[in-house]
């Protein structure tokens, strides 16, 4: 899709403002690279991904990829449809490997540990590593209080004050206000935008270290994007998200880095450019993220 | 200051015109056969009904070449074809009910509920004794049954649709083989393979496992489907919460298709609640109320109506009525059961 309208150019960049490099946690400060992409520290929370290569049956759709992500920190990862995005944050909490073609080469580091070596248990990575699809799917047959307790039941983790975690993780999602008075109603009663808090607070309740999100908002009102974007902010505090998105503005507001990934016709997707968010949305150094971010493609 | 409005429907509003037009093709067939009833030598019930059959076949393919323009022909015939399907077989539902309920009615006691058959001789007076033995030989047959063929059931359901393994086409297979075997083989092979060869006696046991043989294909079958419908988001949304694969089938995928797996199991109860050659074979049959079904044979409802019908005396003929009545209200109350559980309190909005 091409947009050349200059009114759409004109909307793109003055109103995105960046503001969010002055919350950087102190690891992430240092990890900035002359304000480019981050170092790999290595440490707690901290993702990375080196030199992964992503195939479907015989096709690659994924090539050479390398990013890291530095504990509390959000990062954005932005591109045009069909370029891979998805199925990239797939491999960081191994749902890729449910695709029965699904193949990969590389390693992805949590910890500094490789979530591939063998001797890994893929349910203790998924604990660490929490999940926020595109839809909304909370579970039909629980209770909203049962959904945002299933992670806990799920892996057999012991729930302690179940009470107290229920409010806590509702309250970090930005919906206890909302559902306070009917925890025991069905979780399909809320609307769409208190399902995917709800599927947020789900996913906070076993105490994730990283938190993928799928384009989260992609099916919202603007309302509740502007409520999970806040609690997007309030969340990068104590985890490390990363978060794919279409949205450039959100994009901007919500992240710290921004990796932009792209597929060329006919060819594997790559990553073109990973720096901080500030720097991609005003100095963009390749010309085709340039284009992208300013609407003229994707 | 804005006028009230009326709350109006104005595509409920029917022109006379097409009220007739959708009226005649129902009343024209019965006056065409009444006609020929009437003057010519067809005569009877048979003669109408044949007719009748003739002239609603006519007129379907006729009214919409009469009535309507080029264009909504088809759609009229449609129409008309439609409501005459639904018209016959609702017919043949309710003419079945009434000749199953009005006898069964007519020669109903409570005292057959209450009492069972040990007293009964050829020709008792209807108000001796009664069918109690056989309708709780049913219950235990068929409870036992569907207690052994439900759990096989949703198991091979879960091969199919959740482990997805290598032997999935098989298994598929069996399952089809196994809806297509006669009702009578299934008891044959509990004769034959556990009654002849002495590992077991004619008890309720074998009936049930007879009866077992003939639900597991309709409980897997309509289990598998009822699964397949929970959508993959869910199962990867537990995934995503470091369930493992046990825990998410548990906890996530069965209780989402709660509602269905109970349909499941009604159909399979309907399936052989009114099965009676396989339990010739295995139940046997009984004059006395047998509770046990791992020891002595037991009476079941379609047994009984099977011998007091070949018994042929007017008051036995009686009774056999009375008990299919019974069974058919034992079958309705089933799908109202599946109905009340299957309403589940978070499928509700």
């Amino acid at each position: 899709m091409s947009n050349n309208s200059p009114e759409r150019e004109e909307v793109s960049i003055p109103a995105i403002s960046v503001d969010r490099s002055a919350s950087l946690g102190s690891s992430a400060q240092e990890a900035l690279n002359d304000q480019g992409a981050p170092v790999a520290q290595h440490g707690a929370r901290e993702m990375e991904a080196q030199n992964l290569h992503i195939w479907f049956g015989n096709n690659l759709v994924l090539e050479k990829v390398d990013l890291v992500f530095p504990a509390n920190t959000v990062t954005a990862l932005i591109g045009p449809s069909g370029c891979g995005k998805s199925t990239f944050i797939r491999t960081l909490n191994r749902m890729h490997e449910l695709i029965p073609t699904a193949a990969l080469a590389g390693k992805v580091l949590l910890d500094g540990r490789d979530i591939y070596s063998p001797d890994v248990d893929v349910t203790q990575i998924r604990l660490k590593v929490g999940m926020v699809f595109q839809k909304p799917n909370p579970f039909p047959a629980m209770s909203i209080r049962d959904n945002v307790l299933s992670g806990l039941r799920l892996a057999k983790l012991p729930a302690g004050d179940k009470e107290s975690l229920v409010e806590e993780c509702l309250t970090r999602a930005g919906l206890w206000t909302e559902v306070k008075d009917r925890l025991s109603e069905p979780a399909l009663a809320l609307s769409g935008g208190q399902q995917q808090r709800l599927c947020i607070a789900r996913a906070l309740a076993v105490k994730p270290e990283v938190l993928l999100m799928d384009e989260p908002c992609s099916a919202l009102d603007p309302g509740s994007t502007l409520k999970i974007e806040d609690t997007i902010s309030y969340l990068s505090d104590s985890i490390t998200i990363i978060i794919v998105t279409h949205n450039m503005q959100q994009a901007a507001r919500v992240s710290d880095y921004t990796a932009f990934f792209l597929a060329q016709y006919g060819e594997p997707g790559r990553v073109v450019e990973h720096t901080t968010t500030s720097q991609i949305f005003s100095r963009p150094k390749d010309p085709r993220t340039e284009s992208y971010i300013t609407g003229k493609f994707g | 200051m804005i006028d009230k409005v009326e709350i109006q429907k104005p595509w409920r509003e029917q022109s006379p015109k097409r009220v007739a037009t959708a009226i005649s093709p129902a009343l024209i067939p019965i006056l065409v056969a009444s006609i020929l009833v009437k003057t010519t030598g067809l005569d009877g019930k048979l003669g109408f009904v044949f007719s009748w059959v003739l002239a609603s076949t006519v007129t379907i393919v006729i009214w919409p070449v009469v009535i309507k323009k080029r264009a909504s022909r088809g759609d009229l015939f449609m129409q008309t074809s439609v409501v005459f399907a639904g018209g016959i077989f609702l017919g043949a539902v309710a003419w079945l009910f009434q000749s199953v309920l009005a006898p069964g009615l007519r020669a109903f006691r409570f005292s057959l509920l209450v009492k069972d058959a040990a007293t009964v001789g050829v020709d008792t007076p209807l108000d001796q004794g009664g069918l109690l033995h056989a309708i709780l030989g049913s219950l235990v047959i068929v409870g036992l049954a569907t207690l052994i063929s439900v759990p096989f059931g949703i198991l091979a359901a879960l091969y199919i649709t959740e482990v997805r393994g290598r032997l999935v086409p098989f298994t598929r297979f069996f399952i089809q083989a196994m809806s297509g075997v006669p009702s009578i083989v299934a008891g044959l092979f509990i004769y034959a393979a556990l009654i002849v060869s002495k590992v077991l006696p004619f008890t309720g046991l074998t009936g049930s496992l007879a009866l077992a043989i003939l639900m597991l294909p309709t409980v897997a079958r309509t289990a598998e489907e009822v699964i397949r419908l929970v959508p993959d988001e869910l199962r990867y949304a537990a995934l995503a919460l470091g369930g493992t694969q046990m825990r998410t089938v548990l906890q996530v995928v069965l209780p989402s298709a709660r509602t269905g797996l109970i349909t499941a199991t009604i159909l399979g109860i309907a399936r052989v609640a009114g099965e009676t050659a396989p339990l010739l074979l295995t139940a046997f049959g009984s004059n006395t109320t047998n509770l046990n079904p791992f020891s002595g044979t037991m009476a079941t409802l379609p047994w009984y109506i099977f011998t007091q019908m070949t018994l042929g005396t007017e008051n036995d003929v009686a009774r056999a009525w009375v008990a299919a009545l019974v069974l058919m209200v034992i079958v309705a109350m089933f799908f109202v059961l599946a109905r009340t559980l299957g309403k589940s309190k978070m499928a509700r909005r």
